[in-house]
């Protein structure tokens, strides 16, 4: 069973997230080994205005101080530039990345949205007591103000409550 | 002039082009010739005048931070790359959260 959830682009489009249930696993199972730091990686894809195809992730490490890492992820600045050189390679685009939520909700903190850029797909996943039961994709409005939904096909969690844009404390 | 690779995210604001040219002896005059031709950067590149924390400036392979900053100097055919620190993170716990239900927010 899945559940589609929509919400408005930069362009004011619906884009749709197309992520096969392998990487949505693949996913999960890191985030759950990081559990109870934050854990996360860059998205891989191709994709055109309303639609994102989500081809391959690639993990990596935490580098927020470790004392912190329960409830802060970072990444370094070469990373960015060996996948972004990576992606160019092989055809793909840098298109997003995605984190974890340790016992939190599977939505945008303000932390998040200070750190984030537009255009760029951000998944976050909540994971409970050591289990992934959330995974909602996020994109930055382009006036910065809040993060817009969009549309991922949620293999994680057969129910779960509504949806728009929002974002926590 | 200088270039400036632009990421990924950050194309859909210079018409889809990955490198730009720019004029300027310094990064930051480089920067601001760069938001000069391509405005709607600004507000992701730039918190009023100071560069973002999460916004790196590389020429070649050394972070300007580390250099004199946005005074660092800077030659004709030097290569200067934006390059975004990715970090993300958890609202606060509250004790609800931690009782192991899923927690989607109320007001979402």
């Amino acid at each position: 069973m899945a559940f589609l959830f929509y919400g408005e682009s930069h362009q004011g489009k619906n884009m749709v997230i197309h992520i096969s249930h392998e990487l949505q696993r693949e996913i999960a199972e890191q985030l759950e080994a990081t559990y109870p730091n934050e854990g996360g990686g860059f998205l891989l894809g191709q994709g055109a205005a309303d639609q994102m195809q989500i081809v391959d992730i690639v993990q990596v490490d935490n580098v927020f101080a470790e004392a912190e890492q329960h409830h802060r992820y970072a990444m370094r600045p070469q990373d960015w530039m060996r996948l972004e050189d990576l992606a160019d390679e092989r055809g793909l685009s840098l298109v997003g990345y995605y984190h974890s939520h340790p016992d939190s909700s599977a939505v945008p903190s303000e932390y998040d949205r200070e750190h984030a850029l537009p255009n760029f797909v951000y998944i976050i996943t909540a994971v409970m007591m050591a289990r992934a039961n959330d995974m909602r994709a996020w994109q930055l409005r382009a006036d910065r103000s809040a993060f817009a939904e969009l549309a991922l096909e949620n293999h994680l969690q057969p129910q779960r409550r509504g949806a728009d844009s929002a974002q926590d404390a | 002039m200088a270039k400036i690779r632009i990421p990924t995210p950050l194309r859909a604001f210079t018409d889809g082009e990955a490198s730009i040219e720019v004029a300027g002896g310094t990064v930051g005059e480089a920067l601001s010739n760069l938001v000069e031709q391509h405005p709607d950067l600004r507000a992701h590149l730039f918190n009023d005048s100071e560069l973002r924390s999460f916004v790196n400036i590389f020429l070649d392979d050394e972070d300007i931070r580390f250099m004199q900053g946005l005074d660092t100097e800077i030659a004709d055919d030097d290569n200067l790359r934006i390059i975004p620190s990715i970090a993300g993170g958890n609202p606060p716990r509250s004790p609800q959260s931690m009782g192991g239900k899923p927690l989607i927010s109320e007001e979402a």
